[in-house]
């Protein structure tokens, strides 16, 4: 006997009911005396169900997700590492959780110096002179990196001018999204045939209205830009800014300080290098790294130390502005904090270490059945080719698809869109040769099925609490909450995806 | 510490399966002389001990250690019910990814489905997506959508909305915001009437205010379409469990912070933003939105949709450039909506009401104290001290409360002004201590 899984607002009903709250212990008085004039709501359809059942219901729901405490889960550029349990505790402590930002600063000496000495840690580790750690997650730290660079422009008196990004076409779509929020145009330079940025190209593309080129480094091949100096001394006589997406941070951690690269600015992605949890998509940080003469514009407030006491200000005339309604995601700038002083300095650099070993070790093992469509030593991550498959009618999203059913979380596909077919994998350092080898192998016998048993991809997965869900339905009948479309789940939940006995 | 299992041993097999006889042969591709020949000046590594003892200093070195809070100005302290943290801090909503392979990642959507349903039902909208970084940025992308919607680009800012908000605005749309100030705590009609024009994309508002006074959304909502702007509402879900939601009457966005719901201040992030809006604009909405679909058994299941949208699809041409949103902090608003429930969040709506207004009267009649404004408040208020409110807050703290916002950090003309909320976690016994803070503080200034 099995039964459906129901949404929670399929459950209960009137008489049923959560946590009871404490009577009111204050002189009570109508609410329309409280609020003379307001008008009130008339009915409030909110779920009506007991504690154990709640309870139920979400950790049956948590059974059906992939996580990395689960399996492996080498999302290229997403940089799933293990999330030390040490981080949430700590981050949980009431007087770091429960701290109010407008407390004042006598009050919060504490959370004060946590973000100081992140921000002294990140500035070491990147080799820039100094971090906001105001925004939310990496693509808010583009904005906020795309703006500081607005505003240097415009204090040379080239604001109008310069109005351009250029951006590789290997770039993530955040880069020319954000290039975009802030006004700018995108200027989209094709990468050379070893997947790098063409300085010929570049060189091309570089005026007196180039406000700034983005690069991620490594590349989202994996690939270091041998020349970049060079590139990036290219994009400084034209006059431009050059901004580091930090997405691939986690190659260069210990090993590389991409101030020292001449990069004028840089976003750090929390959540990627620094172990804080993703959260089935966020919160994340993406703290900025900025060069010295970036640091007027920084977002405020910045913290200033007077006499061994911490303070917020926010007194920067040539300030951006500020970009978050408090002090940035501190309880993840903490968490990131934790995870850095556990580590150390030989703790730090063994991370890009075992990153790239891990990487170039899957990446030869796959090579002798995927194609490798760009030979060289990779770093932390590196990209294959499914096309070799279509001649048996498969494609990448089927591999994908079929490796699900072997516990561990398909590649990232589909991208970067400059290779066909990609599958793009980041093993990360936190994976052990054992976890490589059974990933390599259910790789190498999923390329075998292809050939000789296409179908086996095709209907994957086989094995997942859901088959292959169908994504146009979904976009066509645009069913977005459970009070739209026709739920016929809501009348007969009978068809439902039964539930283990 | 390291959270690396590699034996010297598995190395060595590991580079000779690649090829190379040298581990720095690996880096062939990077120039010498960048390559870090020292090591970093950062602090560690430190064993667990020494890191609980080192960020256990730091915690206790915060008054939210050991004191009462009566904090509010966006976010709150409301009470947490002990099987939301046992759910959420499972590692499988915790370490998940953003849900791109849907058939392992159900547990996240239809978490996301069920946050979508919660949100449009408390604002009165249509739809509403995943979640953003917070209530101010929320703003920014109402206005944005407003924006490419009406081919208008002034926005007007209706009343006291929280300073925070309208620096944010600022910071992304620079000279096209327009403020109309409050009169005496509220929106004026008739000021706001006078700052429309055929130029206006949107009209914010805050609604309770950040004085926590209640508006009159059904005249901004005329008011806005009249002159055919969008009507944006910024509210607080707590309250809208009583409130009549902006959606019902004609708001075409409603967003806000959703901190209150089930998640800590932790010192102001991470947040949660949350957008909803009607049907009409959903091709415009930001951020990530699940749906409802089936698998090919005919299995209802969830996936991510209308992903053109998005920056990952549409690059330059997306309808913004968010992708990692707050989604564990949307999952906890989801378990915390879940688990109070209908009666559960309108009792919590109702505490607070009776032990403001318990408060704010215990307040009023001390000397030299009085109430800022006279309109209605849900959960919050305005009290004028006999001084500046950092007096009261210094001589609050040596009794450990937090006995409000001094105002005074935002303009100089509010120093006298402490800005109080009080929760449904006040007992009558603290709200006398708190009283009791404030009439010995009164005296000395």
């Amino acid at each position: 006997m099995t039964m459906t899984r129901r949404l929670l607002i399929e459950q209960g009903g009137p008489g049923h009911r959560g946590p009871s709250l404490p009577s009111c212990d204050v002189p009570e008085r109508p609410l329309a005396e409280h609020l003379p004039g307001a008008r009130l709501r008339r009915d409030l359809r909110l779920p009506q169900v007991s504690e154990p059942e709640v309870v139920r219901h979400f950790i049956e729901l948590s059974t059906l997700n992939h996580h990395i405490d689960r399996g492996l889960y080498p999302l290229g550029s997403c940089t799933m590492k293990h999330n030390p349990k040490l981080n949430d505790e700590i981050a949980g402590l009431p007087g770091f959780a429960l701290a109010h930002p407008l407390a004042g600063d006598e009050a919060s000496q504490g959370a004060l110096r946590v973000i100081a000495e992140l921000q002294k840690t990140l500035a070491e580790i990147t080799g820039f002179s100094a971090v906001t750690t105001q925004p939310a997650a990496g693509a808010q730290g583009e904005t906020t990196g795309l703006l500081m660079i607005r505003a240097w422009h415009r204090s040379r008196g080239e604001g109008d001018q310069r109005r351009k990004v250029i951006v590789p076409d290997s770039a993530h779509g955040t880069n020319p999204a954000s290039v975009n929020l802030v006004g700018y145009e995108t200027v989209t330079v094709a990468s050379e045939v070893h997947a790098m940025v063409d300085p010929n190209a570049l060189r091309a593309a570089l005026d007196d209205r180039t406000a700034a080129v983005m690069l991620t480094l490594p590349n989202t091949l994996g690939l270091f830009e041998p020349r970049i100096r060079e590139i990036i001394w290219l994009a400084h006589e034209a006059g431009a800014q050059v901004y580091m997406d930090g997405a691939n941070l986690n190659a260069l951690v210990g090993l590389v300080r991409p101030g020292e690269l001449g990069f004028d600015l840089m976003h750090i992605n929390l959540h990627k290098t620094f172990s804080t949890p993703h959260g089935g998509g966020g919160p994340g940080a993406g703290p900025v790294a900025v060069a010295a003469h970036l640091e007027p514009f920084l977002p405020v407030p910045v913290i200033e130390e007077q006499g061994g006491t911490l303070r917020l200000t926010s007194d920067r005339p040539r300030s951006v502005g500020r970009v978050h309604s408090f002090n940035g995601n501190f309880g993840i700038l903490l968490r990131g904090l934790v995870y850095m002083s556990t580590l150390g300095p030989p703790g730090l650099r063994e991370v890009s270490r075992t990153a790239i070993l891990n990487a170039n070790y899957l990446m030869r093992r796959l090579a002798k059945t995927y194609e490798l469509p760009h030979p060289e030593h990779c770093m932390h991550e590196f990209v294959l080719s499914g096309r070799g498959l279509r001649k048996s009618g498969v494609k990448t999203l089927d591999v994908a698809k079929r490796l699900l059913d072997f516990g561990v979380h398909a590649p990232t596909v589909y991208f970067p869109l400059i290779v066909d077919e990609a599958l793009m994998i980041e093993p990360t350092e936190t994976e052990t040769l054992d976890r490589l080898d059974h990933f390599a192998a259910a790789m190498e016998r999923i390329a075998k099925e292809a050939e000789e048993n296409p179908k086996m991809l095709l209907d994957a997965p086989h094995t997942t609490p859901v088959s292959r869900l169908d994504e146009g339905r979904a976009a066509r009948e645009l069913i977005l909450h459970w009070g739209g479309g026709a739920p016929r789940a809501a009348q007969a939940p009978a068809p439902g995806a039964p539930t283990r006995a | 510490m390291s959270f690396i299992g590699l034996s010297r041993d598995e190395e060595r097999r590991m580079l000779d399966a690649i090829g190379v006889p040298r581990y720095e042969d690996l880096l062939a591709a990077i120039p010498k002389e960048v390559v870090l020949d020292r090591d970093l000046a950062v602090p560690g590594p430190l064993p667990e001990i020494d890191s609980r003892r080192r960020f256990g200093e730091w915690a206790r070195a915060n008054d939210a250690d050991h004191a009462i809070s009566f904090m509010g100005g966006g976010l709150y302290d409301h009470y947490i019910p002990a099987a939301l943290n046992a759910i959420a801090m499972r590692s499988e909503f915790a370490t998940a990814y953003t849900p791109y392979q849907p058939e392992v990642a159900q547990g996240s959507l239809t978490a996301i489905f069920e946050f979508q349903s919660m949100i449009v039902e408390l604002t009165g909208t249509e739809v509403a997506n995943a979640s953003l970084y917070d209530g101010a940025t929320a703003a920014v992308e109402a206005a944005l959508l407003a924006r490419h919607q009406t081919g208008r680009a002034r926005i007007v800012v209706a009343g006291a909305i929280h300073p925070h908000t309208i620096d944010v605005l600022r910071t992304y749309l620079e000279q096209d915001v327009t403020v109309v100030a409050d009169r005496g705590g509220q929106c004026a009609a008739e000021d706001l009437k006078s700052a429309l024009g055929s130029d206006v994309a949107a009209v914010l508002y805050q609604h309770p205010n950040f004085f926590g006074l209640l508006e009159s959304p059904q005249t901004i909502h005329a008011l806005a379409h009249e002159t055919g702007a969008l009507a944006v509402a910024i509210c607080d879900p707590i309250s809208l469990a009583l409130l009549e939601p902006p959606g019902a009457s004609g708001a075409d966005i409603v967003v806000g912070e959703g901190q209150s719901l089930g998640n800590p201040p932790s010192f102001g992030g991470p947040l949660l933003g949350f957008f909803g809006c009607k049907q009409s604009l959903v091709r415009r909405m930001p951020g990530r939105i699940a749906a409802q679909t089936v698998d090919r058994h005919g299995r209802r299941g969830f996936v991510l949709t209308l992903q053109t949208r998005e920056q990952h699809i549409r690059r330059e041409k997306a309808t913004s450039n968010i992708c990692t949103n707050q989604g564990l902090l949307a999952l906890r608003a989801t378990i915390y909506l879940g688990l109070l429930g209908k009666l559960g969040l309108t009792e919590v709506a109702e505490l607070c009401v009776q032990k403001a207004h318990h408060a704010a009267s215990l307040a009023a009649a001390l000397p030299g104290f009085k109430l800022a404004h006279g309109g209605p408040f849900f959960r919050e208020f305005v009290l004028e001290c006999p001084g500046d409110a950092a007096d009261v807050v210094r001589a609050a703290r040596a009794k450990a409360i937090l006995p409000g916002v001094d105002l005074g950090q935002f303009r100089s003309e509010w120093r006298k002004w402490l800005l109080v909320a009080v929760t449904e976690q006040r007992s009558a016994a603290e709200i006398d201590r708190w009283a009791e803070a404030l009439r010995a503080s009164g005296g000395r200034s």
